[in-house]
């Protein structure tokens, strides 16, 4: 029989983890689509965590300005600042593909503070709430969570597996990813690969967006709120592997966790935690964990 | 007069700074079997490459099936019907056999289909759902050129499928080759292998620094074996 202190433990251990599976799935759609990007436009896009939050914003101007409910937020949101990264990548980001990798960081990281300072000015930064879509809780027996957290964590994987699915078992994947190997050849077969390039940007703008309507009930709605995110999905997509679509919904689910349990043991690491890991990950495997040399 | 296929005139092309092509101009019938031979670094890749727009620098003049190719991107002239199977192959590591084959769109009808294509190369339908990348050599091969059939192109451009393979699989696609021609298919073939080209082709166009030096058709290449040996240097 245990004793009463183990299974306190235990229930501590379990409750931390699913809370860290909550954050687990932001990281994971927002290294996802970083990883979609990455692959394609060999641009790393720091203008993730500007996309997410404007995907939260334009959920919360919906609600607030046009009495649109969060339900259909979840996909006009992703559709306004999917044709919004669209724009962008035929206005700027094709400009610097033949350039250095630091001209694609430069370009999105000033992006990323313009359009979070534009969001500050107009609307500040303490931040709005956004009213929960789904009330109620649910008893998992060794902790209550609010069903809305639970949905976000079911409806994460489902957009994890599909976007899987997408990019690793259809034509249009197929495409995609022949292209992300030897753009001119699949060019020269007759494809048009910068409408592909475009559309993939749009994309994995648009997985950043749904990730802000996501997260709009349980966070503030600010122009900052993907700032600090933005940073350990970065982390998560080191330690994952550039590029790689399974690796970086494995490793954003897995990471959350990880940063839940720490809290158990040792809470004031649990912020640190993800960046030991991306440490140890670049000295024993540089590529990351699913990553391969290029 | 028809005009032909493919009328190459003054083709000069560019990598960066260096000049490549100095106005190539040559010339295939539908039907036809066509080879550029010359030695390494003679411009038969480049001329390929600029056909189908792969390279982006050149100016002159590529007219296929009568209109005007120089100046369109290379997913454009694919799509008149040209279809390309590179030197090094071009097979794709993140997708399998199958998924190889279907890569290539189809940009006119009549192209082959799955079945006929695995059956005109066996070895591919058994590996199927083996990662591109894990076949043999001779296989790769047989994938290069099997995928491009499905895609309904009436003009192939074959960059070396000899190269580095044992003899058998040179017959092999020697007599793929032919079943293709047969099929009424138009072939521009590129070749280091002067006997495997000897035995297939129709007409062939002899490459020098860039420049078309001289041509000559199946039935006097045989005489003329002194100085084609002289332009190869073999």
């Amino acid at each position: 029989m245990l004793d009463a202190d183990t299974i306190d433990l235990l229930n501590r251990i379990a409750s931390q983890s699913t809370l860290g599976l909550i954050n687990g799935a932001f990281y994971a759609i927002l290294s996802m689509g970083l990883a979609v990007i990455f692959g394609m436009l060999n641009v790393i896009n720091f203008t993730h965590g500007a996309q997410y939050m404007m995907g939260a914003f334009a959920a919360w101007l919906m609600l607030t300005e046009l009495n649109i409910p969060f339900w259909a937020a979840l996909v006009l949101s992703p559709l306004i600042v999917g044709l919004f990264g669209v724009v962008l990548e035929k206005l700027l980001l094709k400009r610097i593909y033949h350039l250095d990798h630091l001209y694609g960081f430069l370009l999105t990281f000033g992006l990323a503070l313009v359009i979070e300072g534009l969001f500050q000015w107009r609307w500040g930064s303490s931040g709005a709430p956004y009213p929960s879509p789904i009330s109620g809780g649910i008893n998992l027996g060794y902790m209550y969570i609010p069903t809305y957290r639970g949905f976000v964590v079911v409806a994460a994987l489902v957009i994890c597996l599909a976007t899987w699915y997408g990019i690793e078992r259809t034509r249009l994947g197929g495409y995609l990813r022949a292209a992300t190997e030897n753009p001119t050849l699949v060019r020269a077969f007759g494809i048009n690969v910068p409408r592909l390039i475009t559309l993939t940007y749009g994309l994995g703008v648009a997985l950043a967006a749904l990730a802000g309507v996501l997260a709009a009930p349980i966070q503030q709605v600010s122009a900052v709120m993907g700032t600090n995110l933005v940073l350990t999905v970065f982390a998560v997509v080191v330690i994952g592997g550039m590029g790689s679509i399974m690796g970086s919904i494995v490793t954003g689910f897995g990471l959350g966790m990880l940063e839940g349990m720490t809290k158990v043991v040792y809470p004031p690491a649990s912020n640190t935690v993800i960046f030991v890991v991306m440490a140890i990950v670049l000295l024993v495997k540089p590529a990351g964990l699913f990553g391969q040399t290029k | 007069m028809v005009e032909p296929l493919l009328k190459v005139e003054g083709l000069q092309a560019w990598y960066g700074e260096s000049h490549i092509l100095h106005g190539v101009g040559f010339e295939i019938g539908r039907g036809e079997l066509v080879t550029l031979l010359g030695r390494n670094g003679a411009g038969k890749t480049t001329t390929l490459k600029s056909v189908l727009g792969i390279v982006t620098k050149r100016s002159g003049s590529v007219r296929f099936d009568g209109g005007e190719t120089v100046g369109r991107p290379s997913d454009e002239i694919a799509r008149l019907g040209l279809a390309y199977c590179p030197e090094e192959r071009g097979i794709f590591s993140s997708l399998n056999v199958e998924e190889n084959l279907l890569l290539p769109p189809q940009v006119k009808p009549g192209g082959m289909s799955l079945a006929e294509i695995y059956q005109l190369f066996p070895n591919l339908q058994e590996r199927r759902r083996s990662q591109g990348t894990k076949l043999s050599g001779g296989e790769q091969q047989m994938l290069a050129i099997g995928r491009i059939l499905r895609t309904g192109a009436n003009l192939l451009l074959l960059d070396e499928p000899t190269e580095g393979l044992a003899p058998v699989i040179v017959q092999r696609i020697g007599e793929i080759i032919r079943q293709l021609k047969a099929r009424g298919l138009t072939i521009l073939l590129v070749e280091q292998n002067f006997h495997f080209a000897v035995a297939v082709a129709d007409r062939h166009y002899i490459m020098e620094d860039g420049r078309i030096v001289d041509t000559m058709t199946a039935a006097n290449v045989r005489q003329n074996l002194g100085k084609l040996q002289a332009h190869l240097g073999v």
